[in-house]
């Protein structure tokens, strides 16, 4: 029992992170038809945002420094602009050309974000220690004690995905936005703003980056150039397992391929427990050679009539 | 004193790179006239509405609200001015609940969320989905999603409506409800109605004027007792195979 709510909660904490980070993948996918490889990049710039420029080994905090308030106030703001910037400079203009050519453009965006952060912070991985408290355990009953960040992760994940709901199903804007995901012309004949919602669904999609970003650099101590592409690959993989363009879909996937990938961590023998990720993606492929539609169908890509 | 509002069609042509889809056709509707639009199929008719509705510029010839072109209309901006219309597939949003399939084109138009549901909701009760507004709309049988379609475009009461074949596929007893249901458009909203249908019944019964075209062309405008038997109307349906 005291195994099993260990490896419940290791999932769970693991899982949220491709939850969160498919999440804002699935919603430019459902608005744009655009599978945002970029997505990774905006992670890791937001990550990095925390310290001061320099090329030095040693990292010194900037906005890292600041109390937690203003501190992710700030890093949500630096990421929202980087992906309002995207909008702006590379997705609008892209929007007409096809879902592959929008594709290969957010490749490129990436990759030009990732070569920036090496231009100004250098290439090698910087440790930081940004509220290394959290990393103390809690006792959750006898014999489980898990670090108090991966309860704030969960917490954190849930209350961004209630509020993420709440947004599209209570408020105007929402509804805007879900129309515009499901029928984009449909939408704008019934006089949906498109280039608002749009610049909505990068907002949004950049807040949660942002929240990865913060999350992750508080788990891991380690900024590395690379660090958002193993990211927004799981994620990536989330959303096609859970249906591409569902948002229920993309939130069950991350959390699925998250607590397999702890389950295979926890089981798989010793020896081969280094390729982990291996079978993590023999089941993917499994999944999809079964339902290559996703889990979760979803009207943006059924076939219509 | 209600306001007449018109709708004029003045010699629409439209060319796709040379088959001509609609040729110099002319017509007009008024608020609280019910006319039907029938042809055979590839007879242009939809192309038409797309036209009369901005999703199709014309290549000669113009539409005017109220005397006024419509050429520089979009399609929004032409709802906005009152021209609502259904689509043939119904195309709602499949995910999105019944309500809210017919809230979003008042949130559209600037309503808040509660305001746009509580038309919404007045709608659905008039037509008969009620107690369907919190399903999704992608569970609805296929009769049930062109009411829907009927209710958002009823939305903010338009001037004029136009249904797209709203009978394709329903059984006699459905087509007599749609009957009644297209009459009360024009009783309850007041609007011109174009009905583009393909059930002769329902065209005959319920509209007081009839345009009929046959390879984009008009072939018969007038009564219905007059189309019916119009000579060029009969060889366009029963002539040619």
């Amino acid at each position: 029992m005291a195994f099993a709510l260990q490896v419940l909660i290791d999932g769970l904490s693991l899982g949220s992170f491709y939850a969160l980070a498919a999440l804002g993948i699935g919603l430019l996918f459902g608005v744009l038809k655009l599978i945002n490889f970029a997505h990774g990049a905006f992670i890791t710039f937001g990550a990095y945002a925390l310290i001061l420029p320099s090329a030095a080994t040693e990292a010194t905090l900037g906005i890292g420094a600041l109390p937690a308030i203003p501190l992710v106030i700030l890093i949500v703001g630096v990421v929202v602009a980087l992906a309002l910037l995207s909008e702006f400079a590379v997705f609008r203009p892209l929007r007409d050309s096809s879902p592959a050519t929008l594709m290969v453009g957010s490749f490129a965006l990436g990759f030009v974000i990732q070569n920036l952060i090496i231009m100004i912070y250098g290439g090698r991985p910087k440790a930081v220690g940004l509220w290394s408290d959290l990393s103390a355990g809690v006792t959750l009953m006898e014999g489980v004690s898990v670090p108090k960040l991966q309860l704030i992760i969960i917490g954190v994940t849930i209350s961004l995905m209630l509020a993420l709901v709440f947004f599209l199903k209570k408020t105007r804007w929402g509804i805007h936005m879900r129309a515009a995901a499901e029928d984009f012309r449909m939408a704008r004949m019934l006089g949906v703003k498109a280039d608002l919602v749009i610049m909505l669904a990068v907002a949004i999609s950049g807040m949660l980056a942002a929240a990865v970003s913060l999350l992750y650099v508080v788990q891991t101590g380690i900024l590395d150039f690379r660090m958002g592409v193993p990211m927004m690959l799981f994620a990536f993989i989330a959303t096609v397992v859970g249906g591409m363009g569902s948002l229920v879909g993309a939130v069950a996937g991350g959390f699925a391929v998250g607590m397999l990938s702890i389950l295979l961590q926890t089981f798989l023998p010793s020896d081969i427990r280094a390729y982990r990720d291996v079978f993590v993606f023999l089941v993917v492929i499994v999944v999809l050679l079964m339902r290559p539609q996703g889990l979760f169908l979803s009207s943006a890509v059924r076939e219509r009539v | 004193m209600k306001r007449q509002d018109t709708l004029e069609i003045s010699g629409v042509t439209v060319r796709f790179q040379g088959l001509t889809a609609i040729d110099s056709v002319t017509e007009s509707l008024v608020s609280g006239e019910i006319l039907g639009l029938i042809g055979p199929n590839g007879a242009g008719k939809t192309t038409l509405v797309n036209v009369v509705s901005g999703f199709q510029k014309p290549t000669e010839g113009s539409v005017l609200l109220n005397g006024r072109t419509t050429g520089a209309e979009t399609p929004h901006s032409l709802r906005r001015r009152g021209v609502a219309r259904t689509f043939q597939a119904g195309r709602l949003f499949r995910e999105m609940s019944v309500l809210e399939n017919v809230a979003v084109a008042g949130v559209g138009m600037g309503r808040t969320r509660a305001a746009a549901h509580a038309e919404a909701m007045e709608l659905l009760d008039w037509i008969g989905l009620a107690p369907k507004a919190n399903l999704i709309a992608g569970a609805l049988p296929y009769t049930d999603e062109r009411r829907v379609g009927i209710a958002r475009a009823l939305m903010q009461s338009p001037h004029f409506v136009l249904l797209d074949e709203p009978a394709a596929g329903m059984s006699d007893l459905e087509c007599d409800e749609l009957m009644r249901l297209v009459r009360d458009i024009r009783d309850r909203f007041g609007c011109g109605v174009l009905l583009i249908e393909h059930n002769m019944r329902v065209v005959m019964e319920v509209c007081e004027r009839i345009h009929v075209l046959d390879s984009g062309r008009t072939i018969a405008q007038g009564k219905p007792e007059a189309v019916r038997n119009d000579p060029a109307v009969i060889e366009a349906y029963l002539g040619g195979g």
